[in-house]
């Protein structure tokens, strides 16, 4: 789960590193009466990244000109999610931009902290470019993240005394940030200089949708489509993508393949649907009606192999409701003869092999056209 | 011979009188798995699925020899199973369960490598060699003995594949699931190397998808060390960036993990690659 950037400021906070908390305003009336000296910024509070590029982030050196501009902002839509939200700060005198973060790197199954002096700018530029210019430290999981791992860093980036110390803090802090509250991501980019000491102008941090249960108080942010939220309340994982084959399968890798079989047929996609392990008639019958909801689908494929769920119980959701759109269905593994069974006395005949049905959901969805 | 578990491996079922636990023991032993014992704090010297139940991991090693785990415990509980049975030095510890934090995880892999045994998972479906020993809840009936060693990230899309060798009379050596989890504790890489040195091992089916970049790093293997013949597929080419398709694991960040880059990546290390997951059996036929 992503957290806003004032929320995670407020967690940097906890945890010793500097920030400028500003104050949240969701009208440009609510700018009147701020003690918060002009200049100011005012940023987006927005989940998606890429918002300073879209205008979502502005100077203004006269109230005046602030409200006009926050009334510009509130309201904007930056890649599908709307601004509701503004972070007003003061502004700041910026010198050198650093880098900063604290992730999970895959491959080597450890934590990695990464910093570099090139800071401010896309990170992953940085590293393609100029891959001299990061400093990597992967954490041991059975020794932890020191002190003295922080200053190597900070020697590493060229900094010395005194910023060699606040360095030091921060990044011991944000270790702390990551471990303590299950972070796959906590970062600052940039960690500028302002005024002669170090200050963390952005703040970001991803938190373990799995370790959530262990964070009383968090945020509940959601970055779902109504529908994809809509499953998620009843335990289906659902992606919504722009095309017009609504799909339902079992188990992730299945579902990713169906998409790509589509595809492959010259066919798009409505959505990703898991109905995962030992899904019920219940729990198929929820997936049928989400993904039916959405506007726009011309056909249904659904895409079973059967392991712990069972063809029959599957069978009995089709039956019971079959959609009003052409719909295919392959179907095999457990049980399977009896969900056919089911499926003929509906008169709606299923099919075995996976190719032949992606090819006849596609030929389906483009005759409805 | 097979890999990673044969007809001498004796199973601990970590979990086993939860209903999954006692559900895939019977499915195991049906399968001809020696599970020797289950383990449950607190329910020791009860039986489930007809074999004796422990409190401690110790205490069922010291008593039934079991030589491996199936870690069925709940994902707040799993973290300390997984470093139970490390500390008991059982290999490989196959871990079913899902939702487990990607902190835990690291955690049970670090000790797992520092104590020199294997995690499979978690969030996997498992490992079989066919005749002679499972360790999951793969479906019994799809497997058949044979030469094809095949290694994938996912369940359902495992199950699809062997069904498909099985129905073209190619069986399987071993078939096994890394885990759909960003953190897993086998890599592609360590499978394939394992399939290579198997002398039952005649052909390797590799099952990769979106993220991460582990199909990379078994490519890059391939090419340097592998001369079996291998056949490989990408799930996920269709995914748009920055989504979490089911798997955590499976999401494609910048530039990295996309379908593109491994599929190039394993065609340079001279791997068939098909675009279906049902063209497995053919191709491989043509390579054997």
């Amino acid at each position: 789960m992503k957290l806003h950037e004032y929320q995670a400021k407020e967690i940097f906070a906890r945890y010793g590193i500097p920030v400028r908390n500003g104050t949240v305003i969701e009208r440009p009336e609510q700018l009147d009466g701020l003690e918060i000296p002009y200049p100011l910024v005012l940023k987006a509070q927005v989940l998606v990244g890429g918002r300073g590029k879209a205008g979502g982030i502005k100077l203004a050196a006269t109230p005046a000109e602030a409200r006009e501009k926050a009334a510009q902002i509130l309201g904007m839509t930056i890649k599908g999610e709307t601004v509701r939200r503004l972070l007003v700060v003061e502004a700041a005198e910026i010198g050198a931009e650093y880098y900063l973060a604290f992730t999970v790197d895959r491959a080597a199954r450890r934590l990695v902290a990464i910093a570099s002096a090139a800071g401010g700018i896309d990170i992953e530029d940085v590293a393609r470019a100029t891959p001299e210019k990061i400093v990597k430290h992967h954490v041991d999981p059975t020794a932890g993240f020191h002190p003295y791992n922080a200053r190597e860093m900070g020697r590493a980036l060229g900094l010395g005394g005194k910023h060699l110390l606040q360095f030091a803090a921060i990044a011991h802090g944000l270790w702390r940030v990551c471990t303590e509250m299950d972070a796959e991501l906590a970062e600052i980019n940039p960690l500028a200089m302002v005024d002669g000491s170090l200050l963390a102008i952005d703040a970001k941090l991803i938190i373990d949708d799995n370790a959530t249960y262990r964070h009383e108080g968090l945020p509940r942010n959601e970055e779902l489509t109504e529908l994809e939220a809509l499953a998620k309340s009843q335990d289906l994982a659902c992606v919504e993508l722009d095309g017009d084959v609504a799909i339902i399968g079992n188990g992730a890798g299945l579902v990713m393949s169906t998409l790509d079989a589509i595809a492959h047929f010259g066919g798009r996609p409505a959505n990703f649907l898991d109905v995962g392990g030992g899904a019920t008639t219940e729990n198929m019958a929820q997936a049928m009606s989400i993904v039916l909801r959405k506007s726009g689908v011309r056909a249904l494929f659904v895409n079973i192999f059967g392991g712990i769920t069972r063809c029959d119980d599957i069978a009995r959701a089709i039956a019971a409701q079959p959609p009003a759109v052409p719909m295919v269905v392959r179907l095999t593994g457990t049980n399977e003869d009896e969900g056919r069974a089911i499926l003929e006395a509906a008169g709606i005949h299923a099919l075995t092999d996976p190719e032949s049905a992606a090819r006849e959901a596609v030929q389906l969805a483009a005759g409805a056209r | 011979m097979a890999i990673l578990v044969n007809e001498r491996t004796r199973v601990l079922v970590q979990g086993i009188t939860g209903y999954q636990g006692e559900f895939h023991t019977r499915r195991m032993i049906e399968f001809g798995t020696k599970v020797v014992s289950g383990m449950t704090p607190g329910k020791g010297g009860q039986t489930a699925a007809g074999v004796p139940v422990f409190d401690t991991v110790s205490e069922a090693v010291a008593q039934t020899g079991a030589t491996a785990s199936c870690v069925f415990v709940p994902a707040r509980m799993a973290k300390d199973a997984a470093l139970e049975a490390v500390a008991s030095r059982l290999d490989p510890i196959v871990i079913i369960t899902e939702h487990i934090p990607v902190h835990d995880s690291i955690e049970m892999v670090a000790a797992a490598c520092a104590a020199g045994v294997r995690i499979l998972g978690p969030n996997g479906p498992g490992v079989a060699s066919p005749g002679r020993c499972k360790i999951g809840i793969m479906p019994n009936h799809l497997f058949s003995p044979g030469g094809v060693g095949l290694v994938s990230r996912s369940g359902t899309l495992t199950y699809e594949i062997v069904a498909g060798l099985t129905q073209a009379g190619l069986g399987q050596s071993t078939a096994l699931g890394l885990g759909g989890d960003p953190v897993v504790g086998l890599t592609f890489q360590e499978a394939v190397a394992l399939f290579a040195e198997d002398p039952e091992t005649q052909a390797i089916v590799l099952v990769g998808e979106i993220g991460g970049s582990a199909e990379e790093e078994a490519a890059r293997f391939i090419k340097a060390a592998v001369r079996k013949p291998v056949v490989g597929y990408i799930a996920g080419r269709t995914a748009p960036p920055g989504k979490r398709m089911g798997h955590a694991g499976a999401v494609i960040s910048g530039s990295e993990g996309t379908a593109q880059a491994k599929i190039e990546a394993l065609e340079a290390a001279g791997v068939s690659m098909v675009a279906l997951p049902a063209r497995v059996p053919e191709v491989l036929r043509g390579l054997l």
